[in-house]
């Protein structure tokens, strides 16, 4: 402060008076203080946290509507496109240029979700501390806490929020929504539900309401966008199956990633709104498929309202290319072949309602093709479905999105006795060389166990046996075995059935094999239930006081009882056997896998997919000889049960060992089976096909499995049924 | 002139002071506030692109129009002596408060206060003129009075000078102007000369009245001050009490979006500011436009800004001891406390550390009322300053700038 310096008497200058001088340095010094806090509190803010507030500043204004990557094709084993993405235009709405009615709508539909969904979580974290503070609930409980448990459990279940009715004043709108409904044939409710659906899901994105909606409404939209203010015509990339139904169950299908989807681990990073895998293939590889979404950055005002913005989008990322093991022409007439066996059992007056197929390479268990009837299109689920389309493909006693091949259980029939055999001759059960099953029926006790047609096939070796499929024969040999012990169980367990293959499928179900003890724990689980809810059966077990008797195994023998497997287990056992044989006698439990390799979208290889390593087994090579022997007999020689199915087939270039299989189930007509292994050098292959009340193995499941060979093996492709009547 | 002519004060009566004549304004003076005027005006015309669709230069326009006015008022105004407004002291007084009283009668509210008279070009908020006039009454009448300062009866009727015509600004409600009314009167009587203990019990009569008004009668039920300026008061005290989504009127929310948009600006301006652009700053053109300015311009623009305000009240206080008369110092202090206030409270609030009182940015503030008021001061400046040297040339004394 030159100001106050002291005034000299001989200085020119104005005299300050030195109170006057005091207070103005308190002044000046005043300010020097409040400068220098600014400019603190100013560093501290824009140098010391700025990043901090940049982010903020981000949240704020910038909302990220996701670009949705293309997603991977899958291709079969040679390159062929399986399912593809193919750009169709959508109608879509553009929420913000609606009346507001429409918003405040979604508002009130999106805080009822809100409630909604935090009523539930209080619910289940109610029903956690329930569970944990009454541990045997299962077991023990009186009936008020199983009913708390049920109401607990009930309000813990994600429920359906209604969309509120839009406000009688909303009369542009409605008028908006009918006139558009007529267009593209979508009600005008549906309509406004998709919308506010949409908003609350994604605000700012425009909302699809059609997808296809053809040429016509197209122009008539495009000539006449005065009349449909908000309407646009969209191009979307939208999932194609070019092959409709075939193999939809394990291609699997995509649709929007639910509220549950977002909160797992596999789908970490995945916004609201993406369509993803929901099924089959395209769940289980979804990760690669899905490619990474780009960003599209919409910049709004402090009433969220867009404004004009040079933001950048991030450009999205495609997925990759999956490769099946899947040989499309194989499955393509596989489908076929199942479909003309169903028709021609159905001409024989049988429901035959239903049935599955699984090929595999028994080497290494590649899944060649894998199908199941009856089937649906999973490209409906590529567009906005209605409730009654959604209705016919999910719901209905019909199960067309069940993989029959692996995720049903059934009985197996005779086709369970290779392994019966197996287990005999490993475990000295009997003698191949040793007659047993003289006369139509075997009495064991006061239950007679006879065989189909009360045939007489005498007392019969064992490769004789499994040629005709003496059912007598097994009969005993299952009697024989209940007295060793787990010995058919152990050999089943040890070829693959009776737990998870480990097939790159979302689900698979595990199957049954019966013994002793899982009787008893049954039987358990039967009293225990009658008990807990006061009723005369659970349905469980039908006679629960009843032990596991001998008759249990005889049954088991045969394939029948209490045995429930798949199309691919049984697939995977037989593989066993068959690359057991190939090597004499070390074989390995295959895995059973559809994806190859992962690919770049232009063609190179990203990574190989790996297989879980397959066990290894050891089979007495002698005694795996007979059995092969003895299916092969009943492929291939007069009297074998499926030889006449086979009639005309080169044998000697591509020997088949083939068992015919009769399940009978309660209730129904008997389920025809058909287990095959057909050699070759180069390209073996295990077939398996299976059709629910489709009679007779030799009649239904075996032609089919011809047909499949045939075309595997470039042989004419003939529909032979055979005559065999055996169980 | 050579400190080694002889001095003769009988030639330099009769001519006008060649210093005079080369130095018609204080430069550094004048630099400081065309710096702010330049610094307004690009701030302003980024701060406000999108606020009219279709004009994006309809604030910066309108602002730069005032600043010119503005400017030639300031020019005038260091033309006349200052001295000779001392006279008018008592009618300056009635027109203060008869301005302000028009305003409550008939003026037009603007976001429920009413602050301005409408003219059919233009409205003018009396209370922002009101400062100035105040200034030069007080000054006048303390002048007036320097021999009887440490009497408690001056100190008394200055502020009672101040408490009215601040008491009916707060009704309007302008709690802001209201403020610098008192900090005017307090400084001059602070750079006058009155006695330490009128200043410090006035300085704890406020601090009592203050926790009064904000925390004891609101306890026991009786707002003297509307409820919001209860909040804007009390709001930087606990910043993240009221979450944000509550509404944008929320005094928190506006300040927490000021210190964003301020924050974000780093050391050289946000990278993609948007944060005043698209509207999350209310009232980021007057009251809060220091926040476009952190934003757009960062650390270096702030700082750039907050050194121009250094420079303006160190002349402002260099002024005030060069002065002629002690009028002069006293308009000059009276200056100086308003800068000063305006500036800290104003930029004080932006940055979170002081409550939200609807103080202006002298110049930088988008508004003709504020800038034009804030320009007739520097005017009044720049005339103490002309004054003083015309002065000191006549007695053959060398003035340092």
């Amino acid at each position: 402060m030159s100001a106050i310096e002291r005034v000299r008497p001989s200085d020119p200058r104005v005299p300050v008076a030195p109170q006057l001088a005091l207070r103005v340095a308190i002044l000046g010094g005043l300010a020097m203080v409040m400068f220098g806090v600014i400019f603190f509190r100013l560093w501290y803010l824009q140098i010391l946290t700025g990043e901090q507030y940049v982010h903020q500043a981000n949240v704020n204004r910038v909302r990220d509507l996701p670009i949705a990557a293309p997603r991977g094709e899958v291709l079969d084993r040679e390159g062929k496109s399986l399912v593809t993405s193919r750009t169709t235009n959508a109608v879509q709405i553009v929420p913000r240029d609606l009346p507001p009615a429409v918003a405040e709508q979604a508002a009130a539909y999106h805080a009822s979700l809100a409630s909604a969904e935090l009523g539930r979580e209080a619910a289940v974290a109610v029903l956690l501390r329930f569970e944990r503070t009454h541990p045997a609930i299962a077991q023990r409980s009186t009936a008020a806490e199983r009913r708390q448990l049920h109401r607990l459990e009930a309000a813990a279940t994600p429920v359906q929020v209604s969309v509120p009715p839009l406000p009688p004043s909303a009369v542009g709108v409605r008028a908006l929504f009918s006139r558009l409904g007529q267009l593209i044939s979508v009600s005008p409710q549906t309509i406004d539900e998709r919308v506010v659906q949409g908003i609350s899901a994604t605000p700012y994105a425009n909302i699809t309401v059609k997808t296809d909606a053809g040429q016509g409404p197209l122009t008539v939209l495009a000539e006449r966008q005065g009349e449909f203010p908000g309407v646009v015509q969209q191009p979307v990339a939208i999932r194609d199956y070019p092959f409709g139904e075939m193999a939809a169950q394990v291609l699997g299908h995509v649709g929007q990633i639910s509220a549950e989807e977002l909160k797992m681990k596999a789908f970490r990073g995945v916004a609201p709104g993406t369509v993803v895998g929901q099924e089959g293939l395209e769940y289980y590889y979804d990760r690669y498929l899905r490619g990474k979404a780009g960003v599209q950055r919409v910049e709004v005002d402090a009433s969220g309202n867009p404004v004009p913005s040079a933001l950048k989008p991030s450009l999205p990322v495609a997925g990759h290319s999956l490769k099946l093991s899947i040989s499309m022409p194989l499955q393509q007439e596989s489908e076929k072949a199942l479909l003309q066996g169903i028709e021609n059992a159905r001409a024989g007056g049988k429901p035959a309602d239903a049935g599955a197929f699984v090929a595999l390479d028994p080497r290494n268990g590649q899944v060649l093709a894998m199908g199941s009837y009856p089937s649906a299109d999973p490209n409906k689920f590529a567009k906005p479905l209605t409730p009654a389309e959604s209705n016919v493909l999910v719901g209905g006693g019909s199960k067309r999105l069940i993989d029959r091949a692996a995720n049903e259980a059934y009985p197996t029939g005779s086709t369970f006795k290779p392994i019966v055999a197996m287990a005999a001759l490993e475990n000295g059960v009997l003698t191949p060389e040793e007659g047993l099953g003289a006369g139509p029926c075997i009495s064991v006790g006061t239950e007679q166990f006879c065989n189909a047609g009360h045939a007489d096939y005498g007392a019969v070796g064992l490769v004789q046996a499994l040629k005709v499929s003496s059912d007598t024969y097994f009969f005993e040999v299952g009697e024989r075995a209940n007295s060793r012990g787990r010995v058919i169980q152990s050999e089943a367990e040890k070829l693959g059935i009776g737990h998870e293959t480990g097939i790159d499928l979302p689900s698979e179900l595990t199957g049954v094999i019966p013994d002793a003890k899982w009787r008893q724990k049954q039987n358990e689980l039967e009293l225990s239930c009658e008990k807990r809810e006061h009723k005369a059966s659970c349905g469980i077990v039908a006679e629960p006081e009843k032990p596991w008797t001998v008759g249990d195994n005889m049954h088991l023998a045969v394939g029948q009882g209490d045995l429930l497997t798949n199309p691919l287990q049984m697939a995977v056992a037989y593989s066993t056997l068959a690359n057991a044989y190939m090597n004499g006698g070390e074989g390995t439990v295959v895995v059973p896998h559809l994806g190859l390799e992962v690919d770049e979208i232009t063609g190179g290889l990203v990574q190989s997919l790996s297989v879980r390593s397959a066990r290894h087994v050891r089979l007495n090579y002698s005694d795996l000889s007979l059995v092969m022997e003895g299916i092969h007999q009943a492929a291939s020689q007069s009297g074998g049960t499926s030889a006449d199915v086979w009639s005309g087939w080169n044998q000697s270039a591509n020997p088949v060992y083939g068992k015919t299989g009769t399940a009978e189930r309660y209730g129904k007509e008997d389920q025809s089976w058909y287990m095959a292994y057909v050699a070759d050098p180069k390209r073996p292959i295990v077939i398996a096909v299976t059709v629910e009340q489709g009679g007779f193995g030799a009649e239904t499941a075996a032609p089919v499995a011809r047909l499949m060979a045939s075309k595997w093996f470039n042989r004419p492709l003939k529909f032979v049924t055979g005559s065999s009547h055996t169980l | 002139m050579s400190p080694l002519s002889p001095i003769k004060p009988s030639e330099e009566t009769q001519l006008p002071s060649p210093a005079t004549l080369r130095m018609p304004l204080d430069p550094l003076l004048t630099l400081a506030v065309l710096g702010l005027g330049i610094c307004s005006i690009v701030n302003l015309k980024a701060a406000t692109r999108k606020a009219v669709p279709g004009n994006p230069s309809y604030y910066s326009d309108r602002q730069t129009i005032y600043l010119v006015v503005g400017f030639i008022l300031m020019l005038a105004l260091s033309r006349i002596d200052y001295s000779r407004l001392r006279q008018f002291k008592s009618a300056i007084y009635a027109a203060l408060l008869l301005s302000i009283l028009a305003v409550l009668a008939l003026g037009h509210s603007a976001l429920g206060s009413t602050r301005a008279i409408s003219f059919s070009f233009f409205s003018f908020q009396a209370s922002e003129l009101g400062k100035v006039l105040l200034i030069i009454a007080l000054a006048a009448f303390v002048g007036e009075r320097s021999r009887r300062l440490h009497d408690r009866n001056t100190t008394i009727l200055v502020m009672i000078g101040a408490l009215v015509p601040a008491m009916l600004v707060i009704v309007q409600p302008d709690l802001g102007s209201g403020m610098v009314y008192l900090v005017v009167a307090y400084g001059l009587l602070f750079v006058a000369g009155a006695s330490w203990r009128h200043l410090a019990a006035l300085a704890a009569l406020v601090a009592v009245s203050a926790a009064f008004v904000l925390a004891a009668a609101p306890a026991a039920g009786v707002h003297l001050l509307k409820g919001y300026q209860e909040e804007r008061l009390t709001a930087f005290l606990h910043p993240s009490s009221r979450p944000h989504q509550e509404g944008a009127n929320e005094p928190s929310y506006q300040q927490l979006q000021s210190k964003i948009a301020i924050g974000a600006g780093g050391k050289t301006g946000a990278k993609e500011p948007g944060q005043i652009a698209n509207g999350f700053v209310p009232e980021s053109d007057t009251d809060f436009i220091f926040a476009a300015l952190g934003e757009q311009y960062g650390f270096l623009g702030a700082g750039l800004v907050l050194l121009l305000y250094g420079l303006l009240l160190s002349r402002t206080l260099r002024i005030l001891v060069m002065s002629k008369d002690l009028f002069g110092s006293l308009v000059a202090a009276g200056v100086a406390g308003m800068l000063m206030f305006q500036v800290f409270v104003n930029v004080g609030m932006t940055i979170g550390i002081m409550p939200i009182t609807g103080v202006t940015l002298p110049l930088m503030s988008y508004g003709g009322s504020s800038v034009i008021t804030t320009l007739l001061a520097v005017g009044l400046l720049q005339s103490i300053y002309v004054q003083a040297r015309a002065s000191a040339a006549m007695k053959g004394r060398v003035l340092r700038h």
